[in-house]
């Protein structure tokens, strides 16, 4: 017993203290080191397993997004996607609601689309497109709506409610494909010839209106959180409930109203997807973006520009290693794996810029 | 007729329930101690690879591969795979205090990657591969009990892995409940700045529980893919949607590993429904509408998810400081 007081009484080796404010200089530093030490890491997991020369392999990695301007685009296009499901989850997050039915509120949204594209041909093209936006926002919405009114009114266990809303959706949407596509093993191009309902093409690809819908939604959500009084009081149900009530602000309002917002703008995505990328829709239409999407908002701390450039690097990841795959004849789960550890690396040195480490001095 | 699919059922549903069950009793534990680990997908692709992976290995490197060494060596490793994805979790989670959500989501990236791009050197090219001598072992039935009609066949011809997770169950109720181990653990999970005053060692409960629990993750897949699966090896998204269950399952058993296992069995007779009801019901067009019976289970969940908390009970609250990293100075 007394030895271990003894022990106890010496000051230990590393001790931490909290820090703020320290300089972006400092924050971008150790952020860069961060993603240095994973690629490092990453080359020697190639290394070790592969065989391959890392610089060969990063360079390769490279070019899946760079290697031509059309590469490039369709980088854009997917990162939108992402995007653009981090942007809806962001107030949600916020406020300290676990949406993790984002996969399902968008494939509402696109089934919603797909449907409009099926059976509405006859439409006035503006009056089609005004009808695919509010179905498939309306859809998005519910989703995400009905989850937030059970937990508003009986403190409903949402993580698990939104997870199961996805996979609702996904039979819906099984169901009704099947029952859609007839004889055929998949659904197929909707309006392959007519392109009824597909986005218009502007500089030569028809997905350039999502990288424009998802550009203006990140600026206006980005004022949405940081300067107006809902985002406020987003901000503050998010730190404390009780503080939010002491300050007399509707807690209930506050959730439904958010959980409508972040459903809305899955399904809007779904729309923007389904009707400027895909053309069609399936089970993987949200292809697992709904649950990435959570990583691109936490870790972007809510900030939309950030978002932007952690989805950027996300899908720069995901095509770099499509791109190894097919020189290398690799498969191409060496993405989760490369991301993964550049993930991990990221997320620990958020650390060093939280705490200080302090050093027993030597006497 | 009916009798041998009611059956059939039933094996199917109590299989399909231990993967589950392990997953989350090995959450319960995780977040008992105030870690909410979303890495469970992840986890459960690194038990399931490890388990058949060594078990494959050494099936094709000896001659006469023996059962009780392929259940020793798969067991071992996919816990001990598991377990390190736990450790890499608690590192960054405990240690440097990362965001949980995210730590846990980008672990089931890097397992599902781990798994399934070492997973492609196995299958060579082909589009599964299997471990039958492993298989065997695993599945192997009680002699003589599960010969026996009806009774024997529901309850006593499982592997010995669906007995090992009521057991274990079992256990983990004994142990968080009745020892002060567990009384501790629980009160680290609660609120860690009183248990570090009450003398706790708050670091390595949670260590300590997030690793384990992990590892009992792991085994889920194991059961997954050596049992489960017939012992079948390929590169599918399954892992993940069961992991996701295993998740769920923690919050609808409200943290209490006794209720898993009736919660598991229960989601698995939910889930199988699909392949019995309409034989029972003597339904046609089966093949068109099973994904409406396939979503039986699932709105099965949300509504018991609302009845319950309609009911407000104190007891069923997950612990207090779950999510939140524990620094000692911000007290």
């Amino acid at each position: 017993m007394n030895k271990e007081e003894n022990t106890t009484l010496r000051e230990p080796l590393i001790r931490l203290a909290k820090q703020d404010g320290v300089s972006t200089k400092k924050k971008i530093g150790i952020r860069a080191a961060a993603i240095v030490l994973a690629l490092v890491i990453d080359a020697i997991f190639i290394v070790l397993v592969t065989k391959l020369n890392p610089i060969q392999v990063y360079t390769e990695m490279f070019k899946g997004t760079f290697e031509t301007s059309l590469r490039f685009m369709w980088a854009m296009r997917d990162m939108v996607s992402l995007l653009c499901i981090g942007i809806a989850l962001a107030p949600a997050f916020k406020m300290r609601f676990w949406n993790i039915g984002a996969e399902g509120q968008v494939l509402m949204g696109g089934f919603a689309t797909a449907l409009c594209m099926m059976y509405g041909q006859a439409l006035p093209t503006p009056v089609l497109f005004l009808v695919m936006i509010v179905t498939s926002i309306v859809c998005g919405a519910v989703w995400g709506m009905v989850p937030a009114v059970f937990k508003a009114r009986w403190n409903t266990n949402e993580t698990l409610f939104t997870l199961m809303m996805n996979y609702v959706a996904i039979q819906i949407v099984a169901y009704a494909t099947n029952i859609l596509r007839g004889q055929a093993s998949s659904l197929g191009t909707i309006n392959m010839g007519s392109k009824i309902g597909w986005f218009p093409k502007i500089a030569g690809h028809d997905f350039t209106l999502n990288i424009i819908i998802v550009a203006v939604l990140t600026i206006v959500m980005f004022i949405y959180l940081k300067y107006t009084k809902h985002g406020y009081e987003i901000s503050v149900v998010g730190e404390s409930e009780n503080t939010a009530r002491y300050a007399g602000i509707d807690v209930a309002k506050v959730t439904i109203r958010t959980m409508l917002i972040s459903g809305a703008i899955c399904g809007l995505c779904g729309f923007i997807i389904v009707a400027g990328n895909k053309h069609t829709i399936a089970t993987n239409t949200a292809g697992g973006n709904g649950f990435t999407a959570i990583i691109v908002a936490w870790l972007a701390k809510f900030n939309t520009f950030y978002m932007a450039l952690i989805s950027f690097m996300l899908i720069f990841l995901e095509k770099g290693a499509g791109q190894i795959a097919s020189s290398f004849g690799l498969n191409d789960f060496i993405t989760d794996i490369i991301s993964g550890i550049i993930l991990f690396c990221i997320l620990g040195s958020e650390f060093f810029i939280n705490y200080r480490l302090i050093f027993r001095h030597k006497k | 007729m009916i009798q041998t699919s009611i059956i059939a059922w039933i094996l199917r549903a109590v299989q399909f329930g231990t993967i589950i069950m392990f997953g989350s009793m090995g959450e319960i534990l995780t977040e008992k101690s105030g870690n909410l680990n979303l890495g469970v997908p992840g986890i459960m692709y690194l038990g399931a690879f490890a388990g058949f992976a060594s078990a494959y290995l050494y099936e094709n490197g000896t001659e006469t591969p023996s059962g009780i060494v392929c259940i020793l060596l798969a067991l071992f490793c996919a816990f001990a795979a598991a377990a390190l994805g736990g450790l890499i979790y608690s590192f960054l989670t405990i240690t440097l205090r990362a965001n949980q959500n995210v730590t846990g989501l980008a672990l089931t990236t890097f397992g599902m990657g781990v798994a399934n791009f070492f997973g492609a050197y196995l299958l060579q090219g082909e589009v599964y591969t299997a471990a039958p001598v492993t298989n065997a072992a695993f599945t192997a039935k009680i002699p003589g009990l599960s010969a026996i009609p009806v009774l024997g066949e529901t309850i006593f011809s499982y592997g010995f892995l669906a007995y090992g997770a009521i057991i274990l169950a079992i256990v983990l109720h004994w142990l968080l409940n009745k020892t002060r181990t567990g009384l501790n653990l629980r009160a680290v999970g609660e609120n860690p700045g009183t248990a570090d005053a009450a003398g706790i060692n708050v670091t390595k409960y949670k260590y300590v529980a997030t690793v384990i629990g992990a590892g009992i993750s792991g085994i889920g897949g194991l059961y997954y893919v050596l049992d489960y699966n017939n012992g079948i090896w390929a590169t599918t998204g399954q892992v993940e949607a069961l992991g996701w269950l295993a998740v769920a399952l923690v919050i609808f058993t409200t943290w209490k590993p006794l209720n898993a296992i009736w919660g598991a069995y229960l989601f698995g007779l939910l889930y199988w429904l699909y392949n019995f009801l309409p034989k029972l019901l003597g339904a046609t067009d089966v093949e068109r509408t099973q994904s409406l019976y396939q979503m039986i289970p699932y709105l099965v969940t949300i509504l018991v998810l609302i009845i319950v908390s309609m009911r407000r009970k104190r007891e069923s609250q997950p612990p207090a400081s779950l999510g939140l990293a524990y620094f000692r100075e911000e007290r």
